[in-house]
């Protein structure tokens, strides 16, 4: 399934260069947009089939669960098995559901037809309304409206992007690169204290490379950490690209992260925090993540590498008992699973690593090493080790 | 009118010396045998009374006030069943001013002729139910001779008694005071008046006044729930109640028919302990073994008393004169081993189902209705009987824990609720079985009412004022195999009804999301939306149908539209705005009932 998947997005891929064209100051992808919308009145023309027949209104949705994910070890990527669950019109727990996902469909036909794009909550209003002759609202909350969007992209087989819905921006970049955003060139080595926001679609119509000098990309988990480097221009020192995702980085981030190191070749370090968080965001960049695995394809870097914060960092580089945070009965269970995933079963110096922060006894997050000095982040433990080459893998 | 006698105040009068020489050695005064004589005397019992008035219920105002209204009213009840009389009974509460009160109930029982006016109404222990084993409401009560003497002792005021046995008959008007210390009615005045009086519309009655301090409050344990409940457990009598605040409230009639008269008996031969049994044998104007056993008591005949006196090695031709101790002993073991019939039931007068479903019908506005009646059983050589009744949902308090109205021989109990027998039998039986919520070791919450009845030729009271049942293995169990009966009655009910709900959600829900997938798929594929909508609303329709078809097959337990529908102790009310006009009486009921059978089944099929 994933293959095929692959394959179809390829050609649309291809076909979305050519025939991309610029309307009211936004790209516009038509014949990809003819492809969706297509998709979506199919799953509403066999629902009304169905219904008149006197069958059983109901639709297909891959399984979305670590069940139904596998890990493909040639690849080194999660992907998405064959398990679909039936969401049906006649069954007391998903008949709400069912409802809420026409209501979307209904929506992102509309957004293709308008040829506009909104953001999450902006479709979770648009589908938002009072049911007549009941007290009841279509979406009780956001969160209901994303769950049921992401059902619809893998029933759909089209990615959000082609819904026309982006997520709200987060996660920032600054580096020896320009880039194309919708027509307007941004030069990332010009962007201030702030940073480029990194959009939430980072299609390959919208986003394009048009110059990179830099040699590789470093990763960091949060807003802080970046600041430090980028006040400290470490980019510019060391030639690279530095990127944030603001923890569990968004769908945006991945995807331009892989987007570069695709495309121009650049080796990815992460710099994360050191606990069962801090691993699983490594893992996402690198392997997947196990709710969006059928765009793992599109977005995880096999390569990625995971230069720190290490568990021996307390000894080696004699950190002071202070910046030590006590593992709670959470961050065990959660270490312990990480330490179980079949990604990770394979890889002795990741077990070790595991294993040795469990026996600490403690997490250190990346700004423990301000207790050494302000900057010793940006001029002592990254350059000694992108100089020793000393990452996990 | 009856007035029963009292048993235990010759117990309290021998102990009375003793406590007054405890007192003494307290103040350690150092009397002699000679001095502490002196002081040595009779006690009346009514002087005792008017002493220790809080072992007839007279503690304070408001419950004093209660108990002489329910002294009379007994009384009423009593005399009009003897009587074979349908009763009415008005009662009239006047407020005199903020602690004096003037009561006065009527009823339309046979009256009581003049000479005994006095006897009845003014002396303590006067009357005929002491030693008889036959069921009624005064049997150990005190009668309202008690009421008038607390009237007299707080007010100064006398009784007035009119009374008036029969149509060509004169009405006698007589003013009565008591004297405590002689035990003697004082007669103040006395009034006859013409044959043709208007006292009593149906010609005769008995009319009692009493003035008395007492306080008057609305609420748990008032006047107003203490009749209420009586018109409950006695459907058959009408009652009329006129309040301080000088408003009418009328509890009509629900069965036009008088229960039945119950009759005495003799002892069971299981109930009796070895002491008993060779008292009598002592008593017994019998002379052969097997003429004491069938003469003496009850449900034995002659091949039974063969198989007795078999069993402990004697004939029936034993003579009295030679049973001693140890043949007494042997006997007793006899009769613990010989299986003898429950003692007759028709001593025993329940208020049976039917009645008791339209007495709490008439007064409850609940949903559900079952009732239970065990059959007769025996405790120490009484016969009782125990029936349960329980209302359930309507308009019953929801948040509260459930209602326990407790009834001995139709008399409301109102005091002393949880050291009753019948609360702890609530309090025992699991309702959480039957789909209630029920806290560690008390009464299930919820809208409930509990209606326990004891009818039993001796009601076993924990104390003098008759306030609770005492706790005996054998009436507990009854009690709580009565309420089983009636719980598992309910739980189906309500099991029926949740799923019912569930169902009828189920469909609620599909239908709520048919209109807007309907509107979707037009908007997205051009499907007509009201074709679309009424071939779905279709569907939904047969998978709810579908659903209601297999709890219909799905076995007993949820089976029981038709079962309970079926059932004659059962009774459910749809629509809780027809009670009104159709409650009056059972015929009603039986409408009803048909008509939410009928009902029920249209429900299903709109499904």
């Amino acid at each position: 399934m994933a293959k095929k998947k692959t394959t179809k997005k390829k050609t649309s891929k291809k076909m979305s260069k050519k025939t991309a064209t610029k309307t009211k100051g936004r790209v516009v992808d038509k014949k990809r947009d003819a492809v969706t919308k297509k998709k979506i009145e199919d799953l509403a023309s066999i629902i009304v089939k169905r219904s008149l027949g006197q069958k059983e209104p109901t639709f297909e949705i891959p399984t979305r669960s670590v069940s139904n994910m596998k890990y493909n070890k040639k690849k080194r990527i999660l992907e998405m098995g064959s398990n679909t669950q039936t969401r049906s019109l006649f069954n007391l727990g998903q008949s709400r559901k069912f409802m809420q996902s026409l209501l979307l469909a209904k929506g992102c036909r509309d957004l293709i037809d308008a040829e506009k794009t909104l953001s999450l909550r902006g479709m979770y209003y648009m589908a938002l309304h009072t049911i007549p002759g009941t007290k009841e609202r279509t979406f009780n909350d956001q969160g209901e409206s994303d769950g049921i969007l992401e059902d619809l992209e893998v029933s759909l087989d089209g990615l959000r992007e082609e819904l026309h819905v982006f997520a709200k921006k987060r996660g920032t970049m600054v580096g020896n690169i320009t880039v194309v955003d919708n027509g307007d060139e941004i030069n990332c080595r010009k962007m201030g204290t702030g940073g480029y926001a990194i959009p939430s679609i980072c299609e390959p119509n919208i986003m394009q490379f048009k110059e990179c000098s830099a040699s590789f990309i470093l990763h960091v988990e949060k807003d802080t950490v970046w600041s430090r480097f980028n006040e400290d221009r470490f980019w510019e020192t060391h030639n690279c690209i530095l990127t944030e995702g603001s923890g569990q980085p968004p769908r945006g981030v991945r995807r331009m992260l892989h987007r570069m190191h695709k495309e121009l070749k650049l080796p990815v370090y992460c710099l994360l925090d050191c606990d069962p968080w801090g691993h699983y965001i490594y893992s996402v960049i690198k392997q997947g993540s196990i709710n969006l695995a059928f765009e793992s394809e599109r977005m995880a870097i096999p390569d990625a590498k995971f230069m720190g914060i290490r568990s021996k960092d307390y000894d080696r580089l004699d950190l002071s008992d202070d910046v030590k945070i006590e593992l709670n009965d959470r961050d065990i269970t959660r270490a312990k699973q990480i330490a179980a995933y079949p990604w990770f079963e394979g890889k002795r110096e990741w077990q070790r690593e595991i294993k040795t922060m469990l026996n600490n006894g403690f997490k250190m997050e990346v700004e423990s090493l301000i207790t050494k000095d302000i900057s010793y982040v940006t001029e002592e433990y990254v350059p000694a080790r992108l100089k020793e080459g000393d990452f996990l893998d | 009118m009856e007035i029963a006698l009292f048993l235990y105040p010759v117990g309290f009068l021998r102990k009375m010396p003793k406590t007054k020489v405890q007192k003494k050695k307290k103040t350690r005064s150092n009397a002699t045998a000679e001095t502490m004589a002196a002081g040595q005397r009779d006690i009346s019992v009514s002087e005792f009374f008017a002493k220790n008035r809080h072992l007839l219920g007279f503690d304070n105002p408001r419950k004093a006030m209660l108990t002489a209204i329910k002294e009379a009213v007994d009384n009423a009840l009593d005399a009009c069943e003897e009587g074979g009389i349908l009763p009415h009974i008005f009662v009239r509460v006047l407020q005199i001013s903020e602690s004096r009160f003037k009561l006065m109930i009527r009823d339309n029982g046979p009256g009581i002729v003049r000479a005994q006016i006095e006897n009845i109404f003014g002396k303590l222990l006067y009357g005929s139910k002491f030693h008889r084993l036959k069921m009624s409401r005064g049997q150990q009560g005190i009668g309202i001779s008690a009421a008038g003497m607390y009237g007299l002792m707080t007010t100064g005021k006398p009784v007035v008694i009119i009374s008036k046995i029969g149509k060509k008959k004169p009405a006698h008007e007589v003013v009565l005071k008591m004297d405590t210390s002689k035990n003697r009615p004082t007669v103040i005045s006395d009034e006859e008046h013409p044959e043709d009086d208007k006292f009593f519309e149906d010609g005769h009655g008995t009319q009692v006044e009493i003035e008395l301090e007492g306080k008057y409050q609305k609420g748990r344990q008032s006047i107003d729930e203490y009749l209420e409940q009586t018109a409950i457990a006695n459907p058959h009598a009408h009652i009329t109640y006129v309040t301080p605040a000088n408003e009418t409230i009328e509890y009509p009639r629900a069965i036009e028919e008088l229960p039945e008269e119950p009759k005495e008996i003799k002892p069971h031969p299981k109930g009796i302990e070895l002491g008993t049994l060779i008292q009598m044998l002592e008593r017994t104007k019998q002379r052969q073994l097997g003429g004491f056993l069938t003469k003496d008591f009850c449900r034995v005949g002659s091949t039974k008393a063969r198989e007795i006196t078999k069993g402990a090695g004697m004939t029936g031709q034993t003579w009295i004169k030679t049973v001693g101790h140890d043949e007494a002993e042997k006997l007793y073991e006899s009769i613990q081993k010989t299986r003898i019939i429950s003692p007759n039931t028709d001593c025993l007068v329940p208020i049976g189902s039917k009645a008791l479903l339209a007495g709490l019908l008439k007064e409850l506005k609940a949903e559900f209705f079952a009732a239970s009646t065990r059959p007769p059983n025996v405790y120490r050589g009484n016969p009782f009987q125990i029936e349960v009744a329980i209302g359930y949902g309507g308009g019953l308090g929801r948040d509260d824990s459930a209602k326990v109205l407790r009834f001995a021989n139709r008399v409301p109990l109102l005091y002393s609720q949880s050291s009753c027998c019948s609360f702890k039998a609530v309090a025992e039986t699991s309702w959480k079985n039957y789909g209630l919520t029920q806290p560690k070791n008390s009464i299930p919450s919820g809208p409930l009412v509990v209606m326990i009845h004891m009818a039993s030729v001796w009601v076993p009271f924990t104390s003098e004022s008759k306030e609770a049942i005492a706790d005996y293995d054998e009436i507990r169990k009854e009690m709580k195999l009565a309420l089983q009966e009636c719980g598992r009655k309910l739980g189906t009910y309500l099991r029926r009804r949740k799923r019912m709900a569930r169902e009828s959600e189920r469909r609620s829900v599909f239908e709520r999301y048919i209109g807007e997938i309907s509107r979707c798929c037009h908007a997205l594929v051009g499907a007509d939306t009201d074709k679309l909508y009424k071939a779905l609303m279709k569907q939904a329709k047969r998978r709810t149908d579908e659903a209601d078809n297999q709890l219909d097959d799905e076995g007993n337990l949820l089976d029981d539209g038709g079962r309970l529908g079926n059932d004659d102790d059962v009774i459910i009310v749809d629509n809780l705005q027809d009670i009104p006009e159709q409650e009056e009486t059972l015929f009603g009921n039986s409408t009803k009932k048909k008509k939410v059978k009928k009902k029920s089944k249209k429900t299903r099929g709109k499904k």
